[in-house]
């Protein structure tokens, strides 16, 4: 639930004027629940952020959400699937 | 990728069976400064809450919708993981609370100058809310404008 809980949430947030992007660990849920941007990662539940204790990691998968805020993208939903092998050389 | 296999058989068939709201329509806010200067404020709904705070009511049907302020500058091993959940390994996020509630990374974020601030304070409630209506006509509305008034310029939402 907490996906579809961080969608809704983000689309008042938009609603306000604030750019957003949810986070999202079930991508069926993010298809069904349509948030305005929504980075689907390929962890399982409890590891949103990938590896516990692992600042590069962690990094990687918030520098692909700020790289979603960043596309020229008119209008939404925008879901676009977190690729960890994309981001490799940026946590050596 | 996360999927319906983590889960048990009784949430799987619960979550098939569930009607997801639908966001309809879809609201768009461009990014209105560049990341360099804009203001992040993270909202995760791990459940965690600072000791001194009230836990999140686990017996209250369809979830509590309720948020806690957490301060910029919390010490990520001060939060308390209070998610009613069984449904997730919470061990991890308990060692490294930055798992679900990045406050240190996005600090660092800061200081590198990938985004422009860190909002003074970040939002965190239960995500475990089945029955959302409060949450979406209440709780969330006063949080936007918690936010607006902060002069956030972006939020990243986190789940758990």
């Amino acid at each position: 639930m907490c996906n579809q809980a961080v969608c809704l949430a983000a689309a008042e947030f938009e609603r306000s004027g604030i750019s957003t992007v949810a986070l999202v660990l079930l991508r069926q849920v993010a298809e069904r629940v349509r948030p305005p941007r929504a980075l689907a990662l390929p962890f399982r539940h409890g590891y949103p952020l990938d590896t516990p204790h692992d600042p590069a990691r962690q990094h990687a998968v918030l520098e692909a959400a700020l790289r979603l805020l960043e596309t020229p993208a008119a209008h939404g939903p925008l879901l676009v699937d977190y690729d960890p092998a994309a981001y490799e050389g940026e946590r050596a | 990728m996360g999927d319906l296999s983590e889960f048990s058989l009784p949430v799987r068939l619960f979550l098939r069976a569930y009607r997801f709201r639908v966001i309809d329509p879809v609201p768009w806010a461009p990014l209105r400064v560049p990341l360099a200067r804009a203001r992040l404020a993270l909202i995760s709904s791990a459940g965690f809450v600072l000791p001194d705070q009230a836990r999140f009511d686990e017996s209250l049907r369809g979830g509590d919708a309720s948020f806690r302020e957490i301060p910029f500058d919390t010490d990520p091993s001060a939060l308390v993981d209070t998610h009613r959940s069984e449904s997730f390994d919470h061990e991890a996020m308990r060692r490294d609370p930055n798992l679900a509630f990045p406050l240190e990374r996005v600090r660092e974020l800061a200081t590198r100058g990938r985004i422009g601030a860190v909002n003074h304070r970040h939002w965190s409630f239960m995500g475990s809310l089945t029955a959302p209506g409060r949450f979406v006509a209440d709780s969330l509305p006063r949080l936007a404008a918690a936010a607006v008034a902060d002069g956030v310029d972006v939020a990243l939402f986190v789940p758990v």
